[in-house]
């Protein structure tokens, strides 16, 4: 088993969150791991990204290899397209929030960055911050681009729950459900808009 | 070692190794990419339980300075710094070696190659080298546990401070990481050679003959350590020499095992006898080097024409700038690189930017109304968030070059006829490196505006406290500027012309003014 993806977002929006997710989710499978990630000024509102690899062999590079991401999930929609190139052009799927973090004047046209990755063979874009505020916990966008994302990451879904559990355990058991419904609700929505992807060896 | 692994960045294992080899402190400012490893120690409840020393120092100078201060009376202590904290403590880092130590003492460096959050990609390899302070670079977060954990016995073997060496990728970088027992402090047992310890010329000369003289046994006797190795290879036609975190990119690329002669290199100096088995295995090197060309300048040395080729950094198959990747490494060893999608057109770059809410794009919105009547000055800037102050929409500063510049170019920028001369300085970065500056400003009653950005926390390193917190005031009086041109301002939008009067007629006074801008980070307000 080897899995390597890309988390790409604005500093700010909770990217450090998914990837403590998930490698509280390949601990939990005795898996090894190495996540790279970005501290520091990109963290005020620049863009920022964190590497994540996981492997039931010994990992050596902490980066990601172009060409090499099984999964870009993106919490923004521009940040979607920052990384493609990492993305694996025969397997790779791109998971990403539609919402737009306008923090430059600059910003693209959002049709627009919708139609580059509607372009690509294997996407789901879908509005994380919408499902959070419909289930009143918006503050979980986050955990709605990890629900998203869990039909194509290599854990079963109980496990992915169970880390969500532990990483939110110490904020009480409303926290942990309030996250949990989230997630639940944004796996649902990923496997109705592509029924069947699959699955990773 | 324990049954289940923990994950930790690169910088925890450095923590977590220190906390189990027995360390009696942690002497650190904040800085990326090292912040963590003493945030880590701030947060172990077994170092909260033995009550290890573990606050932020005002600056890396004092931090290397208490450190070898623990160090002298016995107990070992960690030190942790970014690479451009290393030329602040260069004085005591340095010194260190020809004192020597009591207790072992372990610098930790973060050096940052690419820049990500830094004004410069100094290698702290050449300090350690300047210095005469074996230095070690771990590979894996694995490694920078095992090293750290045995450079303390190295230190006190040594008698020498030990450096370790981190780069971003690593220092931030999560692996699973397996840890040993930790074991106890040593006892209080000051050091009593005066001799060694007073660095007057007489001491000093012989120290540092003893030292020299020691260089070739330490180099030598690297050999027998476990970090440099040589990793047979059949295709004698290049040998690979492969300097921390680079060895895993080529492992990366190899993953049945590299066709060349490997040298891992993990320990400097570097034993000859080392050099001359790989210089029999293979005939010519490539230097993968994360940082500078630090050893391929060494090898290649002055003549071009060298018989021996030597490729990397200097020669173009590298670049010579920025950090590695397991991408150029491929292209370095052509082998084929593969690619994704192509990034759209439309992708356009995301800077970073002040926080909405922020309480220094207020202070900079009042500083611009001011200077805008004033076409001719100059804003003097520092190391901070407000850094950002140079980009739009802000566009305000004029520089930003080292902590604590702001003050001292103002002043030198002054006493050059520049009018008017501002300086905006962090509560932090002030009490890091602005004091002494302030003090030449007062002492020649220079014309310049010192704004002081206090929002009461260290803010771009994620909100560590600020020395200068609760103090301020005093810490400027105390310099000597006068009360009348000391003021604390708040910046919010309702006092943006208030503010800006007062700065109007600070400018105006012949001397030095001391404005204080100060509201809370709005990041720490929302963690409490």
């Amino acid at each position: 088993m080897r899995f390597d993806m890309i988390i790409a977002g604005v500093g700010g929006q909770g990217i450090l969150t998914i990837s403590a997710l998930i490698g509280r989710a390949a601990l939990a499978k005795g898996w090894h791991l190495k996540q790279s990630e970005v501290h520091g000024m990109a963290q005020r509102g620049g863009a920022v990204q964190s590497h994540l690899r996981l492997s039931d062999r010994p990992i050596h590079s902490d980066l990601v290899p172009r060409g090499r991401a099984r999964l870009i999930l993106a919490t923004e929609p521009l940040e979607a397209l920052r990384y493609l190139p990492w993305l694996d052009p025969r397997e790779g799927w791109l998971v990403a929030n539609e919402e737009p973090v306008r923090t430059m004047d600059a910003y693209p046209d959002p049709s627009a960055l919708y139609a580059a990755i509607r372009s690509l063979p294997r996407h789901f874009l879908f509005n994380a911050d919408a499902l959070a505020r419909r289930l009143q916990a918006p503050r979980a966008a986050n955990i709605a681009m990890l629900g998203a994302a869990s039909p194509y990451l290599p854990f079963e879904p109980e496990t992915l729950e169970a880390a969500l559990a532990a990483q939110f355990a110490r904020k009480g058991n409303a926290v942990v459900e309030a996250n949990q419904a989230v997630f639940r609700a944004a796996r649902q929505a990923a496997l109705q808009a592509v029924p069947s992807p699959s699955a990773p060896p | 070692m324990s049954s289940s692994p923990l994950l930790l960045l690169g910088d925890e294992a450095v923590a977590r190794a220190a906390l189990d080899a027995g360390i009696s402190g942690v002497y650190a400012y904040p800085g990326t990419p090292s912040t963590e490893i003493t945030e880590y120690i701030q947060q172990d409840p077994d170092a909260i339980a033995r009550n290890i020393h573990r606050q932020w120092c005002a600056n890396e100078k004092t931090a290397m300075e208490e450190a070898l201060g623990m160090s002298y009376a016995g107990k070992r202590a960690l030190v942790c710094m970014k690479h451009v904290g290393l030329n602040v403590a260069a004085d005591p880092f340095i010194n260190a070696a020809i004192t020597g130590v009591g207790g072992g003492l372990v610098v930790a460096v973060a050096d940052d190659p690419s820049m990500h959050s830094s004004q410069n990609e100094q290698d702290s390899r050449f300090y350690a080298h300047f210095a005469s302070v074996p230095l070690l670079e771990p590979s894996t977060q694995q490694e920078a546990y095992e090293m750290v954990r045995a450079a303390f016995d190295y230190s006190e073997q040594l008698r020498l401070p030990v450096a370790v060496r981190l780069v971003t990728r690593l220092a931030h970088s999560r692996a699973d990481v397996r840890t040993a027992s930790s074991r106890p402090e040593n006892p209080l047992q000051p050091a009593s050679e005066p001799s060694r310890w007073v660095l007057l010329p007489v001491h000093a000369r012989r120290n540092w003959a003893e030292l020299t003289a020691r260089w070739p046994s330490i180099t030598a006797e690297s050999a027998t350590l476990p970090w440099n190795r040589l990793i047979p290879g059949s295709d004698r036609r290049l040998g690979i020499v492969a300097c921390g975190i680079a060895f895993n990119y080529l492992q990366e690329l190899f993953p049945n095992g590299c066709p060349y002669p490997v040298l891992k290199i993990g320990h400097y100096p570097i034993a000859t006898s080392i050099l001359d088995d790989f210089r029999k295995a293979a005939d010519a090197w490539l230097f993968l080097e994360e940082g500078a060309p630090f050893l391929e300048a060494q090898i290649r040395g002055p003549f071009s024409m060298s018989a021996f080729p030597v490729h990397g950094r200097l020669d173009g198959r590298l670049p010579r700038t920025g950090e590695l990747s397991p991408d150029l490494v491929a292209q370095a060893l052509e082998l084929p690189v593969s690619e994704g999608h192509p990034v759209p057109p439309l992708v356009a770059p995301r800077p970073p930017i002040l926080c909405r809410g922020c309480p220094h794009a207020d202070t900079y919105d009042f500083i611009r109304d001011v200077m805008a009547g004033y076409p001719g000055g100059r804003i003097f800037s520092d190391i901070g968030c407000y850094t950002l102050g140079a980009l739009p929409p802000y566009s305000t500063i004029h520089t930003c070059v080292d902590m604590g510049a702001a003050i001292t170019m103002a002043k030198g920028a002054a006493d050059a006829g520049l009018f008017p001369s501002l300086a905006v300085i962090g509560d932090s970065t002030f009490a890091h490196s602005g004091l002494t500056g302030l003090l030449d400003a007062v002492a020649e009653n220079s014309p310049i505006t010192v704004i002081i950005l206090d929002n009461e926390t260290t803010g771009m390193t994620g909100g560590q406290e600020s020395l200068s917190s609760g103090r301020l005031e005093s810490m400027v009086a105390g310099l000597g500027v006068a009360p009348d041109h000391l003021a604390v301002l708040t910046p919010l939008p309702r006092f943006r012309q208030d503010n800006a009067q007062r700065l109007r007629a600070e400018i105006g006074h012949q001397g030095v003014s001391v404005l204080i801008a100060r509201r809370p980070c709005i990041q720490i307000r929302k963690g409490t």
